[in-house]
């Protein structure tokens, strides 16, 4: 079944992310693919995640493709004008590829070259707009395709940004603009969750929560200091100084989440970062 | 005003290199607030140039070097050492520099970078910054620009990184620009303008059209000819 079908099932899809390596060996790449061949519905490859100049997506997708995964084409705006991504979308169709995740992307000073050009010539709703453009048989120089893809378009959203208003008006737009599912960033507060999807499921489109595995309570503080719309509560960081096996302290929370979320959304959109051998225990102990 | 500061003075010998004779040019003008192009940096510049072997022909420091009339006819006295020298070293702005390069035989060096200010600031000097992009969204929300608000210059906002109103890049220094244009237009009742879906922006339009290229200091530039 694809990541579609799931979708339109009413399926509790659940998505996982793999950033590729900075560089051309793709072997850890790979086997992180099989270890979740089977057990999600699909799976994100990061585009030059945090502005690290990495493998790309495309690439990415196509070797997950090759191995019988279903992959989801990330792609930002921060790198490439309205040309180039039009044509990227259009060579991710030939090359088989139709799960894509519309992004704006991070700022090219937060990752290791900063002296790099901004582009931003669009931006995360344009994109879409860009990609429903293209489904209709013209670009957004209004020409006409010689053969049109057909995608299935994603978007983000942070449930946890403070004030959240913006972001449920963008999450309007980015609908509007053709935005078939949605995968928010990570959230550790089902209260606060649920409030969110109060509004957001008057959208009528599938929401994936957005969990992101805990290493240790270090990096649950570091990400309260730094990363945007994420908060850990303290309970959770007591859980994981206070936890003997951190690994197992992290699967068992990241379940816990799911678990206490999972009646108010569509599914469940899982960020290892670098930890994705625990994915399947994740599954496994969320009943998934 | 335009704002220079002095580029560290190796890379300045950078650009002398296998060069021994270099006329100084001075500026006036904003380089005279910023300490970069008056006659005691060029005195300064003059005397460490020669420490490093370096013979300055000459030097000339002009009211403001942002008009090439201007700086051609300020220049005329000083032609034997110009045309004696092996470069002109030029402590301004860039609208200087290029200015100077334009009315002289010569390779003509930057001094200084120019700092970014982040847009056009209005004739009477304010905190707003325009990027003069010839195709104002202001409508959409509601008179803060997002091109110079907005790190990114979104024109569907905010993205994803903004953290308690702060942008992502530099929170200390910066505000989120789209949270300061959902503030304004909630202010005022006008959210509505924020659900708006503008085409993608026409980037075209920042590039000046034909007329605007030349100056309007025609008198000057009359005098210009004649010289």
């Amino acid at each position: 079944m694809s990541l579609r079908e799931a979708l339109k099932n009413g399926k509790f899809a659940v998505t996982a992310e793999i950033g590729p390596a900075k560089g051309v060996d793709v072997t850890e790449f790979l086997e992180n693919g099989e270890l979740l061949k089977g057990r999600v519905d699909a799976v994100n490859i990061t585009d030059q995640q945090s502005a690290v100049m990495r493998l790309g997506s495309l690439a990415g997708c196509c070797l997950l493709k090759e191995k019988g995964v279903e992959p989801v084409f990330q792609m930002t705006c921060r790198d490439r004008n309205r040309i180039a991504l039009q044509s990227d979308l259009l060579s991710a169709y030939v090359l088989g590829i139709e799960n894509v995740l519309c992004l704006t992307g991070d700022y090219v000073t937060l990752g290791d070259h900063p002296q790099a050009k901004p582009v931003f010539d669009l931006d995360s709703v344009s994109l879409l707009q860009a990609a429903r453009e293209l489904e209709q048989g013209r670009d957004l120089a209004g020409k006409e395709l010689k053969g049109s893809p057909k995608f299935l378009l994603g978007a983000c959203v942070t449930p946890g940004a403070d004030p959240v208003e913006p972001q449920l008006i963008k999450m309007r737009k980015k609908v509007k603009a053709g935005a078939e599912f949605f995968q928010t960033q990570a959230i550790y507060e089902p209260k606060k969750f649920e409030a969110f999807m109060q509004e957001a499921k008057k959208l009528g489109v599938p929401v994936l929560v957005g969990i992101v595995l805990l290493r240790s309570a270090a990096m649950a503080r570091f990400m309260n200091k730094n990363v945007a719309g994420i908060h850990v509560p303290d309970e959770l960081i007591e859980e994981m100084d206070e936890a003997e096996n951190k690994a197992q302290k992290s699967i068992e929370i990241a379940a816990r989440l799911i678990n206490e979320m999972k009646d108010v959304c569509q599914g469940a959109h899982i960020m290892a970062i670098g930890l994705e051998s625990r994915v399947p225990a994740v599954l496994d102990a969320a009943g998934l | 005003m335009i704002v220079s500061e002095l580029k560290p003075f190796p890379e300045i010998l950078g650009y002398l290199e296998g060069e021994n004779r270099i006329f100084i040019v001075g500026c006036k003008g904003c380089a005279e607030v910023c300490h970069t192009g008056d006659e005691p940096q060029v005195l300064e510049m003059k005397e460490k140039l020669e420490q490093e072997g370096k013979t300055v022909s000459g030097y000339c420091v002009i009211d403001f070097l942002c008009d090439k009339a201007l700086v051609k006819i300020r220049l005329l006295p000083h032609e034997a050492d110009i045309e004696a020298a092996d470069s002109l070293l030029i402590m301004t702005c860039g609208i200087g520099v290029q200015a100077t390069a334009a009315v002289v035989n010569k390779i003509s060096h930057p001094a200084c970078n120019t700092i970014n200010l982040g847009g056009a600031r209005g004739e009477w000097r304010g905190s707003e910054r325009c990027r003069e992009c010839g195709d104002c969204v202001l409508d959409l929300t509601g008179g803060i620009c997002p091109l110079t608000a907005c790190t990114k210059g979104l024109i569907n906002g905010p993205c994803g990184g903004a953290k308690d109103g702060r942008c992502e890049v530099e929170p200390e220094v910066r505000e989120c620009g789209w949270h300061l244009i959902y503030e304004r237009l909630k202010k005022l009742g006008r959210l509505d303008k924020m659900e708006a879906m503008p085409p993608p922006k026409d980037y075209s339009k920042m590039q000046p059209p034909k007329e605007l290229r030349s100056t309007i200091m025609w008198a000057l530039e009359q005098e210009e000819t004649k010289v």
